[in-house]
């Protein structure tokens, strides 16, 4: 019974993660949670995919830093995990064609263990096929995860390409968490783009308001402010060891353009 | 060398500031993220002041009897906060509250915990005025601590000001007990507004130089209520709470709708002890 009629969901989040607060470990246990309770998919990994220094954003420390405290905050978690492909490529990558990596990825993982199971469980296929003889193995359904900032980044000038939106949203899928004052609904009824695609984007009410902003941890880390309780105790130890943000590190592209502004204006105005 | 400047360091932070120790008393029902977080944003604020040196915290479980709906037994809720505070090293927890046979006045916890301290600080006195002495004469300085012990002061959040209005749930001689002799530290967040608490009360308002208002810009409202919640509908409350404290609450199967029930047509223990007959 278990799984029939239920999609196989992985829940990629991508960001900056300068550094990662329990606020986006959150993120994850309440899309699953909402996801879950619709009782039609089955949420079966969690990717973090901290970006690439390339994307220029002001205070963003080195990725190898960022991808450790991210490892190091989910050594506790049974299902989410952190990738590096994204910030170990050396210019910052769209966040389209980290999904497409994402998803090859899985289709390729996804047939090795079909292999595996023609061997092991030929049995149980056996019995599954019987029972259901349309069944298909799917490959599980990329969902990108995000917080309600991003959605409506959407309709930030040059900062998204509106073919890549369409790609996104149409072929794999949106899951947004929401924060009090932020009414997303209205949202995408405000944007003909949105609202073609508002059956695939999950929108998941967030019950505790917990707006842990990594900008608000750098902050109080600055003023030698205590960050205990907002992120794991590992990270904060990490951060201690290295000393990772401090006045000269928050000024690091201070004056530098974001990496997708730059591309895209620049492919706008020729 | 070193050692010797890091004790002297130590010790003038000390020296030239009062003492402080926080305690906090609650349901912890159960403990979460968030009540932890109070103490580690009361200690930068008092530190930032330049006055007060916070030495220690105290977390205080209210005893069983409270008859607040949903109330899990004591010893649970001192075991997942000694669980939750087992990295931390300067807030322990303390069942003395939690022990006694009925519900015990805030005021009361407090001069007990009062009591402790003096207690503790005139048996280390002797060791620790020597010491200070011949740090202070390097120094060329002549005065010493011998004085002053370390003040006791209740940490709440601001919902917890917001009691202080409730008819009946405080006796007007522990008010002034509390904030007047003691002190009070008290963290808003979210749109609470302790400036309005204080001033709707006199009491608060005579004495609202020894409250310490600490504003806590995140919001970040985890409540035990929510996370008891949660926990009945099965929902994950990871990162809310410590990882070892759920383990607790799932080996034990603390939280449930039965347990939500316990105290549900009961009346608040401050409310029926301290209530008066109207005339």
């Amino acid at each position: 019974m278990e799984g029939q009629n239920m999609s196989k969901v992985v829940l990629l989040a991508c960001g900056s993660f300068n550094p990662i607060t329990n606020m986006h470990l959150r993120m994850f246990e309440l899309a699953r949670d909402h996801l879950e309770d619709t009782g039609r998919y089955s949420v079966i990994k969690g990717i973090i995919s901290p970006v690439s220094d390339g994307y220029k954003k002001k205070g963003l420390i080195e990725a190898c830093h960022r991808v450790e405290m991210a490892r190091l905050a989910t050594e506790n978690s049974q299902w989410i995990t952190v990738d590096s492909w994204e910030c170990l490529q050396p210019e910052w990558v769209e966040t389209l064609k980290v999904i497409r990596h994402h998803y090859e990825e899985q289709m390729a993982a996804e047939q090795n263990e079909d292999d595996v199971d023609t061997v092991r469980y030929a049995k149980k296929r056996r019995y599954l096929e019987g029972t259901t003889h349309l069944k298909i193995r799917e490959c599980p359904q990329l969902m990108m995860l995000c917080g309600a900032d991003v959605l409506e980044s959407f309709v930030i000038p040059n900062l998204w390409k509106q073919d890549d939106i369409a790609e996104i949203l149409g072929r794999y899928g949106l899951v947004c968490i929401t924060r009090s004052g932020s009414d997303p609904y209205k949202f995408i009824h405000q944007s003909d783009l949105l609202w073609k695609y508002r059956k695939n984007i999950h929108v998941v009410p967030e019950w505790v308001t917990n707006e842990i902003s990594a900008t608000h941890v750098r902050q109080a880390l600055r003023r030698g402010q205590s960050v205990r309780y907002l992120l794991p105790d590992d990270v904060v130890q990490y951060i201690q060891e290295h000393q990772l943000y401090n006045s000269d590190t928050e000024q690091k592209n201070a004056d530098v353009i974001l990496a997708p502004l730059q591309r895209y204006t620049g492919a706008s105005s020729s | 060398e070193s050692v010797k400047f890091w004790l002297w360091s130590e010790i003038s932070s000390i020296y030239f500031s009062t003492m402080d120790i926080l305690l906090a008393c609650g349901s912890f029902n159960p403990i979460t993220n968030q009540h932890m977080r109070l103490f580690e944003l009361a200690r930068d604020h008092m530190h930032r002041t330049g006055q007060y040196q916070v030495v220690s915290g105290i977390m205080s479980p209210v005893s069983d009897n409270y008859g607040k709906q949903g109330l899990v037994l004591a010893k649970h809720r001192t075991a997942m906060a000694k669980l939750a505070l087992q990295s931390s090293n300067w807030v322990t927890v303390d069942e003395w509250e939690s022990q006694q046979p009925d519900w015990t006045e805030t005021a009361v916890t407090m001069r007990y915990h009062h009591e402790q301290i003096l207690k503790r600080y005139e048996q280390s006195k002797p060791t620790f005025t020597s010491s200070d002495k011949n740090i202070a004469s390097l120094s060329g300085e002549n005065r010493t601590i011998t004085d002053v012990p370390p003040q006791l002061k209740l940490l709440c959040g601001a919902d917890f000001l917001d009691t202080f209005k409730i008819p009946g749930m405080w006796r007007d001689d522990h008010v002034e007990e509390v904030v007047g002799r003691f002190g009070l530290i008290c963290v808003s967040r979210g749109a609470l507004q302790p400036e309005r608490a204080v001033h709707e009360s006199d009491a608060l308002t005579r004495h609202s130089g020894s409250i310490h208002l600490v504003r806590e810009w995140v919001r970040n409202e985890t409540s035990a209520t929510e996370v008891r919640r949660a926990l009945r509908r099965g929902m994950s409350v990871k990162y809310l709470i410590p990882d070892s404290v759920i383990e607790y609450i799932h080996q034990h199967n603390l939280y449930t709708e039965d347990s939500e029930r316990r105290n549900a047509d009961a009346v608040l223990r401050p409310l029926a002890k301290q209530a008066r007959p109207e005339f």
